[in-house]
């Protein structure tokens, strides 16, 4: 069960990565547009969350923990958005 | 106090907290950190390090929009995202070891640790042929700001996942020589956390470096 939970969680990871790839690949990024550096950093998120949840085990360490982490990305790439929407 | 009477000790590795697998519901639910409280606040720290260098970076290029997105163009977007496949396989591998050893599976945990190994040392091949390129141009930290972030970034974290290397090696040798079983894989689950906080900081590295513009 838990291994399958792993090859799953590690389809999704290489399936997001291989979707931020083909946005930076296909010149959707660079035309003052905010849409596509949301939608990348929105694909870090969730992998950023599977890697917190379930190859740290987050989903069964103690609620500080987790959401220390969780935080952790939240706030930094809340603030990257930031940086790249004044850029515009 | 009669043994009927005391709990069993929970195991610092199982999955449900009791090598038997008898255990109460409430004692299933108990959440447990993985791996050492001090190692964990060592990866607190590091997160921390690194929040303030992406966040630099990420504002630092509000002032040089075209010089950013000019030299972030002379990057090789291929190796970059092979790279992160070989760190998410990584990561996927050094989690099934710990799952492995909590089934008392030493060989499979031990083949999953070398498979973690050779997934890392590609990246740090491909990393350093990354490096060559870069300095052959003449790229250093003095060129511009985007290099100096690029080189500062990718190097810290390239150190990391060297230590991380290190950590797996030794685990990788520990395990095949039988030092860990079912109830004491507390350094597998603390390496394993490293590893991960390794990939979690590539995760937002990749984009940031090599895809945003």
């Amino acid at each position: 069960m838990f291994r399958l939970t792993i090859a799953r969680t590690w389809f999704l990871l290489v399936l997001l990565t291989g979707l931020t790839f083909a946005l930076g690949e296909g010149g959707y990024f660079g035309h003052g547009a905010l849409a596509p550096v949301l939608l990348v950093l929105g694909f870090s998120g969730i992998k950023g969350l599977l890697v917190i949840l379930e190859y740290l085990e987050m989903r069964k360490a103690p609620a500080l923990w987790r959401w220390l982490l969780v935080g952790w990305l939240g706030l930094v790439l809340s603030l990257i958005v930031l940086a790249y929407w004044i850029a515009l | 106090m009669p043994s009927s009477l005391s709990p069993a000790p929970a195991s610092p590795c199982s999955a449900t907290g009791n090598p038997t697998g008898a255990v109460s519901a409430h004692r299933a639910e108990v959440p447990r950190l993985r791996g050492d409280l001090g190692v964990w606040l060592v990866i607190l720290l590091e997160l921390l390090t690194f929040a303030i260098l992406f966040v630099s970076y990420a504002f630092a290029r509000t002032r040089e929009v075209e010089l950013f997105n000019a030299s972030q163009a002379t990057l090789n977007l291929h190796t970059g995202a092979l790279n992160t496949v070989l760190l998410i396989s990584g990561s996927a591998c050094v989690a099934a070891s710990v799952q492995a050893m909590r089934r008392n599976a030493r060989s499979a945990c031990a083949r999953w640790l070398l498979a973690a190994l050779v997934c890392g040392s590609g990246f740090v091949g491909i990393k350093l042929w990354e490096y060559a390129d870069k300095l052959a141009e003449g790229v250093d930290l003095s060129t511009n700001t985007f290099y100096m972030f690029y080189l500062l970034l990718t190097g810290f974290h390239f150190l990391h996942v060297l230590v991380g290397l290190l950590a797996l090696a030794w685990l990788w040798l520990r395990t095949r020589r039988g030092a860990y079983d079912r109830t004491d894989c507390h350094a597998l689950e603390t390496g394993a956390a490293f590893w991960h906080m390794v990939d979690l900081l590539w995760i937002v590295l990749f984009p940031l470096v090599y895809v945003m513009r």
